[in-house]
């Protein structure tokens, strides 16, 4: 079968390569060759060498401010969104009638769309610190929270949903067997529930942190204004689009080093997950 | 005991439902504030409209005619059905071609598919948009195209994650009866692939319909706008006083589409979500 599979690949695999070299592939090496240019279009790159490199470090102050900012952001989120995305999920498995209905209500915002999301809690949250007569921008601190607020928001039904799954696969004997044995119930959760669910733990960590680090339209949405809150997505936009000051040419193969950085620190997360996930399967 | 453990399922009764309120609270505010006057919506936000704040269906008649709403509307219910159709077709046959025909290119293929997943947008973002445009793809079927190509990766490792537990000896078998690799595929493999087919539709829709930059990159803001670039035009662009009221409507008609179809297909959704994250 192999060989007459073979002969029908213009069918085949024709169609998504030819997509996916032309979105993805050549755009992906040509942006590595790239950063290491000064270019105004794709076409006439002069190579620098690690110029941009240097520069996003030494002269371009936003860059060591988003990543700071992304780092923190990602930390906060991912705490947050996943003990409370879990304390919901053991409440909505205990049984009770409806829950249905509360789990439908806590997933929705995850399918609304990102800038449609930051517009709505920029109209809520400058509608409350309107009482104080400020807005949004006054403060980084306010923007940095305002988006910690909306991403718990977006993302606390969704692993909730996952976590839900990972409970509803512990067998009843094993809780039925620590209350016998005289477990309290949060004994049973420490020495139970937890190290069950431990693979839902490692999804929803991984999505949460994905997802933390690689936010833009909601940063755009709701804090697009002010230059203090960008996270890096938001930062290498701005470096390519929306910048003064320097020639274009050198904003231009600044962003492509920013993007290379931020896909190198994805990749670092990824594999790093990927290990601590595979670690655990021998363990089981 | 009774008595005690009912109390306790009342408390978590009532704190599930004043949850429930918080997250319904902000959809919610929204609503409230696209029939308020203009003055009202920023002078007080959180007030329920009364007579005098009340202003009837207004903030909707200019939200629709400001925004180009029914075009933009248009665009990504087009752009979002036959990129997800294209995708879930084009990626399968992919799939199945890389599982089956085992060599080095496919082994290849299969790694780069799976790399193009961690890759974050922004990384291929100005040279995509660059080639987007000098080969054309800058209109309603180019981005189709080039939704095949960057939804790829996950849908491809999807599909292989299930092809590769389906066993063999049907496929051969109809490949002894004289089918063609293309019959055998659509007459047996996809029949099969259809718990998967449809957690990749709902993972690519919700990617699609609510995508941003890529089609602000590639189609503007002009004609071929998508329904969260024309969002994005109307709450930042612009000069002058902004009309409140108009652009609170816009985000509730953006909403409610998608509430809709959640409400009829909440279902699949959630349970192709789930599934999704575990494979992924």
């Amino acid at each position: 079968m192999q060989k007459t599979l073979k002969k029908y690949f213009p069918v085949f695999l024709l169609p998504t390569l030819a997509a996916f070299l032309i979105s993805f592939v050549i755009p992906f090496i040509m942006g590595v060759w790239l950063s290491f240019t000064e270019f105004k279009v794709v076409n006439d790159s002069k190579w620098v060498g690690l110029a941009n490199y240097i520069r996003i470090f030494t002269e371009d102050k936003t860059f060591i401010n988003s990543l700071r900012l992304t780092v923190k952001f990602t930390v906060v989120s991912v705490i947050t969104i996943n003990i409370l995305a879990f304390l919901l999920a053991l409440l909505l498995t205990r049984g009770l009638k409806g829950t249905n209905a509360f789990r439908t209500v806590f997933f929705m915002p995850n399918l609304i769309g990102g800038i449609v999301l930051g517009h709505i809690w920029s109209l809520i949250i400058n509608g409350v610190l309107g009482f104080f007569g400020v807005d949004i921008t006054y403060d980084p601190n306010y923007g940095f929270w305002g988006l910690v607020i909306l991403m718990n928001w977006q993302l606390i039904g969704y692993m909730m949903i996952i976590y839900i799954a990972g409970l509803q696969n512990i067998p009843d004997q094993l809780s039925e067997a620590a209350a016998i044995d005289g477990a309290s119930p949060l004994q049973t959760l420490f020495h139970i529930t937890i190290p069950m669910v431990m693979p839902s733990v490692t999804i929803c960590t991984f999505l949460t942190l994905t997802n933390s680090f690689k936010l833009f339209d909601q940063n755009l949405a709701l804090n697009g204004k002010s230059a203090d809150t960008s996270l890096l997505a938001l930062d290498i936009y701005k470096t390519f689009y929306d910048h003064t000051g320097l020639k274009l040419a050198q904003w231009h193969g600044m962003g492509q080093a920013k993007a290379v950085i931020f896909f190198l620190l994805v990749a670092v997360i990824a594999f790093i997950q990927l290990r601590a996930t595979r670690q655990k399967e021998v363990e089981q | 005991m009774k008595s005690k453990s009912s109390f306790r399922e009342a408390l978590t009764y009532i704190f599930l439902f004043i949850l429930a309120l918080a997250f319904l609270a902000p959809i919610a505010i929204i609503i409230m504030n696209s029939v308020k006057g203009n003055f009202y919506i920023s002078q007080s936000p959180f007030s329920i409209p009364n007579y005098e704040t009340f202003v009837g269906a207004e903030n909707f008649i200019k939200g629709f005619k400001q925004s180009d709403f029914m075009k933009s509307f248009f665009n990504s219910a087009f752009i979002t059905f036959f990129s997800v159709a294209g995708i879930v077709l084009m990626t399968s046959m992919t799939a199945w071609f890389i599982v089956r025909v085992k060599n080095k290119l496919t082994k290849l293929l299969y790694y780069l598919f799976v790399f193009s997943m961690i890759v974050p947008f922004q990384m291929v973002m100005y040279t995509m948009t660059y080639y987007a445009f000098e080969l054309n793809l800058n209109n309603r079927i180019g981005i189709i195209f080039i939704y095949l190509g960057f939804g790829a990766g996950l849908s491809v490792f999807m599909f292989s994650g299930f092809i590769k537990s389906i066993p063999t000896e049907i496929e051969e078998a109809a490949t002894i009866d004289g089918c063609s690799p293309v019959k055998t595929f659509f007459l047996i493999v996809f029949p099969i692939l259809k718990p998967t087919a449809i957690t990749v539709a709902i993972l690519n829709a919700m990617w699609i319909w609510n995508d941003y930059l890529l089609p602000y990159l590639v189609l503007g803001s002009g004609e071929g706008k998508t329904l969260p670039v024309a969002v994005q035009m109307a709450l930042t662009g612009g000069y002058g006083n902004k009309d409140m009221g108009a652009l609170m409507a816009m985000l509730v008609l953006a909403i409610l589409p998608i509430i809709i179809f959640y409400l009829f297909c909440q279902k699949y959704i959630i349970r192709g979500v789930a599934a999704g994250a575990v494979k992924g």
